[in-house]
């Protein structure tokens, strides 16, 4: 399967030159870009590890691009995601996200179902990836 | 107009001798009155019968919509009246419209309760509609100061949080309505919604008349639609929803069929416009104390909306909804099946989305408004667009709305997944192009041919579909000369 979070998942994986003109659109709007991995993509999972600190001062997409890198050389088994932080008064929050990196092989989700009163069921979406312990969950 | 008509108003004990006195006499009519900024103030278009003064017609509709009767009262005396009186203190003709005029009315913040949007419309839009001496009347804007605002709890969501618990940022939305509209069992019409959110919708709804009839009750399309969410979501690894519609004969039924809802761990509920503005401010409310979306259906307002001379404009019901609470609105689409002339649409999507909404006559609207940190309304583009729109839709819209495509989803030649599919590559291609600095209103057409190499259930749409366009004239364009009479 493919995991479709962000914006860009049903469009072929963006090259290094498309990822950069999407972070000089950023930048022109005066967001902050985040590098962000996980080997945890549950659609509930809300905090990904940060790729060091948000680059709030930077203004190259090149160096974005070099960091994204950096981070695929110790994380390329995981998720990695860039995301744009807009600092600006009733924003305040992410206004661009997507998905730069995933791993070679996409297990997906199990839905596990709990009957309960009535025809009611709890619902329960477990990623196949997180039955190994983290750190070895896509290799 | 270009000779104001003096004040006439009448002062000390003759204005209450018994009797029928001009309404424009009564105080009504306050040409040299300045609006305060903590009134209100209500722009109508008035339309006084053959032979009626259009400043007396004005100051009746001041008078009617706040303190006045029909005659001359003496218990007026007993009460600040001076202060409680609506003023009319401008009258302008309408650009070329003959007989009509645009009579602004300010009213002092004490006339209305806090935070109740009853309140304010059985004042402003009560008993006034019928007054007998207008051939016809329309509300056309309001201007709500910031004391009122504030008393309002506003969108339960808002743009912000409900792009936060989706986890979905920097593009629009998606959605389709469930179609046939009526007469799917709950397992058909779950099995829609299944193959729309698998294949890359955020949303699918309810339509508007979806509430629970003999080929479906309520609760069977509860399981079934949050049945096909959950599997859908497994699928994608991405969050989806489907917009179960509340709407029901009484409150205590919409409170039961929210908390189903709640309890089946569904994000976002719908009601409709024709429950009314009690039951939708009751239901904000329960939408804010239980973490959830609330989408309003805007079922019915074209009966009031859409003519110009009579009725109340939807600007002014996207206000009051951005005021009573609601998360998502349908505003218009501008270019599909149902009335909407763009320049007004998107003073509509000003109004929802903006904390400051500036006055733009072109677009409709006739005054500065501020929400002051009012959480953002979500408008919603809906009926009868289809996928090769798309850039035109992303040009005039942004990425703030969500595009719902009902027939251009489930109508797909190769399935109702398939039609999703197709509608989230076009929009992903277009964001990413406009992204990239490209025009995607000229380039379009190609960057969807582009899009749809990789992605045939695009191409295949894009076939279907290449000719549908609804070209008609607008019923509800702006009337303004942009000239210092007016402007």
């Amino acid at each position: 399967m493919r995991i479709t979070q962000g914006a860009f998942s049903f469009l072929p994986d963006l090259s290094d030159a498309q990822i950069a003109s999407q972070v000089q659109y950023a930048l022109r709007k005066g967001w902050a870009i985040n590098i962000e991995y996980t080997d945890d993509p549950h659609p509930r999972n809300v905090y990904w590890e940060m790729w060091g600190m948000p680059m709030f001062d930077l203004d190259d997409p090149k160096d974005v691009v070099h960091e994204l890198n950096e981070c695929r050389k110790a994380h390329g088994e995981r998720y990695i995601r860039l995301s744009a932080f807009d600092c600006s008064h009733g924003w305040e929050s992410v206004r661009l996200s997507f998905i730069v990196n995933r791993p070679k092989t996409e297990p997906g989700f199990r839905l596990e179902r709990q009957e309960g009163v009535g025809r009611n069921q709890r619902y329960a979406t477990k990623s196949y990836a997180v039955d190994n312990p983290e750190g070895s969950r896509y290799r | 107009m270009n000779d104001i008509p003096k004040a006439e108003t009448v002062r000390g004990k003759d204005r209450y001798k018994s009797g029928v006195m001009e309404y424009k006499k009564m105080g009504y009519w306050e040409p040299d009155y300045q609006p305060k900024d903590t009134d209100i103030i209500a722009l109508f278009r008035v339309t006084p019968q053959t032979g009626v003064d259009p400043v007396e017609a004005a100051a009746a509709v001041a008078g009617e919509s706040s303190t006045a009767t029909w005659t001359v009262v003496w218990t007026d005396r007993l009460t600040a009246t001076e202060k409680y009186r609506g003023k009319c203190y401008r009258v302008d003709p309408v650009p070329n419209a003959p007989g009509c005029y645009f009579a602004y009315v300010a009213y002092d913040l004490d006339l209305f309760e806090p935070g109740s949007i009853a309140n304010i419309s059985a004042s402003i839009i009560g008993n006034v509609f019928g007054f007998k001496p207008l051939k016809a009347l329309r509300l056309e804007d309001m201007r709500l100061p910031v004391a009122y605002v504030k008393t309002f709890q506003g969108p339960a969501t808002g743009i912000v949080v409900e792009r936060e618990r989706l986890d979905k940022f920097g593009r629009p939305l998606l959605g389709a309505t469930v179609k046939p509209k009526l007469g799917l069992s709950g397992r058909n019409y779950g099995r829609v919604v299944y193959e729309a959110l698998k294949g890359g919708l955020d949303f699918t709804k309810d339509d508007e008349n979806i509430n629970s009839q003999p080929f479906m009750h309520w609760r069977e399309r509860f399981l079934y639609c949050m049945e096909a969410v959950n599997k859908a979501q497994a699928a994608a690894g991405e969050i989806k929803g489907s917009y179960l519609n509340v709407t029901a004969a009484t409150m205590e039924d919409m409170y039961e069929r929210a908390e189903f809802a709640r309890e089946l761990g569904s994000i976002i509920i719908m009601i409709d416009l024709v429950i009314g503005y009690t039951a939708i401010q009751s239901m904000a409310k329960w939408a804010r104390r239980n973490d959830m979306i609330l989408h309003l259906h805007r079922a019915g307002h074209s009966t009031y909306t859409r003519q110009k001379s009579h009725g109340v404009s939807f600007r002014v019901i996207a206000k009051w909804m951005r005021l009573a609470g609601v998360d998502h609105i349908h505003a218009g689409t501008a270019i599909g099946k149902l009335e909407g002339d763009p320049a007004t649409v998107r003073g509509y999507y000003d109004i929802c989305r903006e904390d400051f909404v500036p006055r733009n006559l072109e677009h409709g609207l006739f005054f500065d408004q501020h929400w002051t940190s009012l959480n953002k309304l979500m408008p919603v583009a809906s009926g009868g667009i289809h996928v090769g729109q798309m850039h035109q839709l992303l040009d005039m819209f942004g990425d703030d709305v969500v595009l719902q495509f009902g027939g251009g989803t489930i109508g797909h030649p190769a399935g109702v997944a398939q039609g999703a599919t197709a509608n989230r590559v076009a929009l992903e291609a277009l964001v990413l192009a406009r992204n990239e600095g490209r025009d995607i209103l000229s380039e379009g057409p190609q960057i969807l041919a582009a899009a749809a190499k990789h992605c045939p259930p695009l191409r295949q749409a894009l076939e279907v579909w290449k000719d549908v366009s609804f070209d008609y004239a607008s019923t509800d364009a702006p009337d303004f000369v942009s000239t210092p009479n007016v402007a």
